[in-house]
């Protein structure tokens, strides 16, 4: 027995809720995809030779309220605008395999979903093109009428796109009311409602705008003939769009213009830099600054700022000086800036400095007294990806960077130095030691400052083993009481 | 002297904007101007209105303020010893050409960048008063980008990041040497601590968005299109490697969502101080695919490194294939069995590809069928990859595997200028 085959009219060429109920109500029926016969109103009767179709609409409506996912409902809301005849009947066929194969959706190397992914796809750029496109242009209404501007425009798109794509066009446009032409479909926007219409001549849009003369002068001021490159350009906007874009008329005139402008470039005579500009008299006012002796902190900054002694000044941001007050008693020395204060351009502001402070509130350690600063100015790191990881000086470094540290300790003078980490206690000793060697005694250097050593407070965070971590900020609560005391001994 | 037309400043502004490559109009989230009926939206990916013949998009409408400027850098058609004609908008100017643009859909907002006039705060202060002017005045949500003046001070920075979708700072030239040498006025360190600057503000004003408990009214957003710099290719001595290289610094130091490569070109008017000669446009589209590679295939730097010829990438072929011909040994990859990063390694195999092969392997084992499918370059991926029916035997180690997938001498990638 020949299978009845069932006939579905869709209200307009893009009606996906009506294609929606009625493969609901086919497939609850388990009507096969081959005996369908879907149409829109306004399409031709079809052809007699077609076995005779029999209303869906006579078929039960079954109570199997079917669910599919998510992605097969975008899938096919995109799928239905598309200006192929059958894909009313590839969605109802995917719809339909969907129940016995869960797994279709996420089949790239299906026939059936590869070519729904292309339709699709044709579509996504169609409508992407038409929000490109568009041009509108400014019509004054009739006299009565509203008097604010109304805005029109043409467009000849290639797939059913308009009622999917009118909605960008209103949450863009709200403020303004406008109409888009187009020979099938016609969308509407009078400030409050979007409405739709069907499609009418070119012959009714608006022919010319006073803003296009600018827009053109744009579009030609903006283009490089000496970067000619015409296919990049047809690629993605190709000819076919150029009768309905103001600037297109530009193009050729523009390309066969562009090899005379290059050349002219190329011939002109190079012209010498100026001699002296006003930000070269500053600039080289600056530099002599950074040249003149150091006599504070803050000459001592300005001129770390220039520092090249050693490669690290190439991928940090800044040289991170000491800070604090130039008459501290007491001075902390970290290894080097991380990447919190290479950004801040202030040492132990990141995560490291938490701890420090932490550590140093529980001394009774007034931070804002101390004089806080690194072996190193610049940051160290290597590169993981988008992260930078920190990556400890060597000793060429640290020797680099000692002049610096001397500078800062023969300015501030502090009676008590704290190494925070071996690093630092390298810097500052000069020699290879190491820290469990220094720790827990006072030494003194060789100008007869006194020498506490402790770990650094990073290692607390790179410390995994709860225990561990508590052991090494015990130690640090130890040598900061100890640096504590020789501040207090020595008044 | 009378002042130009609108059209004529027009025509020069523009002009003098079009060497900043940039053009990405994305990233700024959804926001639109249905609740208060005003103009503008943006939704997360950005539009190209139209094309130059020179094949870059336009998005935005991208001009100068002024192309008036106290600099001298020696590959800036705008710098002081530049014999161009000089004009300015005023502030108001530029929000009414925006909005007249935007209003035909012409453009996705606006780019606004200025020759330094002055100084960089007075500078900064008109080009932040018309984007103060489009957002209340105009009621626009539409776009903006900001090229900001890395000279000016926290506190314009700051309103620049509340009133922009994207902040940039251009970091002119790959390396300190060059930089010294074509734009002596230029301090990279300053340039760095304004970038260093904007990466904090964007941060924070993100931490802030997820902290607020609910009564709370949103914080307000800072650059919600991140920031992107741009750096000049062939101007000064860098190498392709120590181009990518400062690439990966900046990324990882400034958390940037683009760095812009753009090939040095002639201009009008040129300095005695540039090389004579505009490096091949080539070379910019292979840094871009390098910089790809690095933003969303995994390679790390040193990699694309070892696969250049003394530091510049291959002109002919792109670096994907470059790094896969000389790192045969990890190769046939099985697209049945490999992980993501292997399969990313793929000539010819990009990452809606790589999407496609891990969700369809899940149910069946794929063959070459199914990946003439998922990629439209499978002649390139063949030597490289094992499929159900597939396993390229002696291809890989073919002496003339090479020669068989560089282009024909004759086809160019691009039209010849």
């Amino acid at each position: 027995m020949m299978p009845v085959t069932y006939a579905v009219t869709l209200a307009h060429d893009a009606d996906f809720t009506g294609w929606r109920s009625a493969a609901r109500r086919l497939d609850a029926n388990h009507v096969q995809p081959g005996c369908v016969q879907w149409r829109c109103e306004g399409d031709p009767q079809p052809d007699f030779l077609l076995p005779a179709a029999r209303p869906y609409q006579e078929l039960p409506t079954g109570n199997a309220a079917r669910t599919v996912p998510g992605a097969f409902v975008s899938l096919a809301q995109k799928l239905i605008c598309h200006s192929a005849d059958d894909r009313f009947t590839l969605a109802y066929r995917l719809f339909r395999r969907l129940r016995e194969e869960p797994q279709l959706l996420s089949d790239a190397g299906d026939d059936d979903m590869h070519r729904a992914h292309l339709m699709a796809k044709a579509v996504s750029r169609d409508a992407h093109k038409m929000k490109a496109f568009v041009r509108f242009r400014e019509v004054t209404p009739d006299q009565g009428a509203d008097d604010r501007p109304h805005f029109v425009a043409w467009f000849e798109p290639d797939h059913h796109i308009v009622d999917a794509t009118a909605p960008f066009f209103m949450r863009r446009f709200a403020g303004q009311s406008w109409s888009i032409l187009t020979p099938e479909r016609c969308a509407h926007w009078d400030g409050e409602t979007l409405s739709f219409t069907p499609g009418v001549p070119r012959s009714q849009a608006p022919d010319g705008d006073p803003a296009e003369d600018l827009w053109r002068t744009y579009f030609a001021s903006t283009f490089n003939p000496a970067r000619l490159m015409v296919k990049a350009m047809t690629a993605e906007m190709p000819k076919k769009y150029w009768k309905n874009l103001p600037e297109a008329q530009l193009i050729d005139p523009l390309i066969a213009d562009a090899q005379k402008r290059h050349q002219a470039m190329q011939d002109t005579a190079p012209r010498a830099p100026a001699r002296s500009t006003r930000v070269r008299r500053d600039h080289e006012a600056g530099s002599r600054a950074a040249d003149a002796p150091i006599r504070s902190l803050d000459d001592l900054a300005a001129a770390g700022r220039s520092c090249t002694r050693c490669p690290l000044h190439c991928g940090a941001t800044q040289a991170v000086p000491g800070a604090g007050p130039g008459d501290a008693p007491l001075m902390l020395v970290g290894e080097q800036p991380g990447d919190h204060e290479d950004i801040a351009g202030k040492p132990f502001v990141g995560p490291a400095g938490d701890v420090l402070n932490d550590v140093l509130r529980e001394t009774g350690i007034l931070r804002d007294r101390a004089f806080v600063t690194n072996a190193v100015k610049h940051f160290k790191f290597e590169l993981r990806g988008r992260r930078r990881l920190h990556r400890s000086p060597d000793a060429g470094e640290v020797a680099h960077c000692q002049w610096w540290l001397a500078k800062e300790l023969e300015l501030v003078r502090p009676r008590v130095v704290v190494a925070l980490g071996v690093t630092a206690a390298r810097a500052l000793t000069g020699q290879t030691v190491t820290l469990n060697a220094m720790r827990g005694a006072v030494h003194d250097m060789a100008d007869g400052t006194q020498l506490v050593v402790t770990n650094h407070p990073s290692a607390l965070l790179r410390q995994r083993n709860a225990e561990a971590a508590r052991q090494l900020r015990g130690n640090m609560l130890a040598d900061l009481t100890t640096a504590r005391r020789c501040l207090e001994a020595a008044g | 002297m009378p002042q130009k037309s609108l059209q004529d400043r027009l025509a020069i502004l523009a002009d003098a904007a079009k060497y900043d490559a940039s053009c990405a109009s994305s990233g700024a989230g959804n926001r639109n101007a249905l609740k208060d009926k005003g103009i503008g939206s943006t939704e997360g990916m950005g539009i190209c209105h139209a094309y130059a013949p020179d094949g870059r998009c336009i998005s935005l409408l991208k001009i100068l303020l002024t192309n008036a400027c106290i600099y001298d850098c020696a590959y800036c058609i705008n710098r002081v010893s530049s014999n161009v004609e000089r004009a300015a908008f005023t502030p108001a100017e530029v929000a009414d050409l925006t909005m007249a643009f935007y209003r035909r859909n012409y453009i996705e907002g606006l780019f606004l960048s200025s020759g330094i006039i002055r100084t960089s705060d007075y500078t900064m202060e008109l080009m932040l008063e018309a984007v103060r002017l489009l957002r209340t005045e105009h009621r626009f949500s539409g776009y903006v980008h900001l090229k900001t003046i890395p000279e000016c001070s926290p506190e314009l920075m700051s309103e620049a990041g509340r009133l922009a979708d994207r902040l940039s700072i251009n970091v002119e030239l790959p390396t300190r040497a060059g930089l010294k040498q074509l734009a002596p006025e230029k301090d990279e360190t300053t340039i760095r601590t304004a970038m260093g600057h904007v990466r904090s503000r964007i941060e924070d004003a993100k931490d802030a968005r997820r902290d607020r408990t609910l009564r709370r009214a949103k914080p307000p957003r800072f650059a919600p299109g991140g920031q992107s710099t741009q750096m000049i290719v062939g101007a000064d001595a860098a190498s392709d490697a120590e181009i990518l290289t400062t690439s990966a610094t900046l990324y990882a130091g400034y958390g940037l969502r683009r760095v812009y490569y753009s090939a040095f070109s002639p201009i009008p008017a040129p300095s005695a101080v540039l090389p004579l000669k505009a490096p091949p446009l080539k070379r910019e589209h292979r840094l871009y695919q390098a910089d790809w590679l690095h933003r969303f295939y995994g390679f790390e730097m040193p990699e694309i490194e070892a696969a250049t010829t003394g530091g510049m990438l291959d002109l002919d072929i792109d670096p994907k294939l470059a790094w896969a011909l000389r790192n045969r040994h990890v190769f046939p990859v099985d697209v049945n069995k490999a992980d993501r990063e292997m399969l990313l390694r793929i000539p010819g195999i990009g990452t809606t590809a790589v999407k496609a092969i891990l969700k369809t392997r899940r149910h069946r084992s794929l063959r070459l069928d199914d990946l003439s499918k998922m990629t439209r370059a499978l002649k390139r991926a063949l030597p490289f990859l094992v499929a159900a029916d597939w396993r390229p035997t002696q291809m890989l180690d073919a002496a003339g595997l090479e020669a068989s997938l560089r282009p024909p001498k004759q086809m160019e990638l691009f039209d010849a200028p």
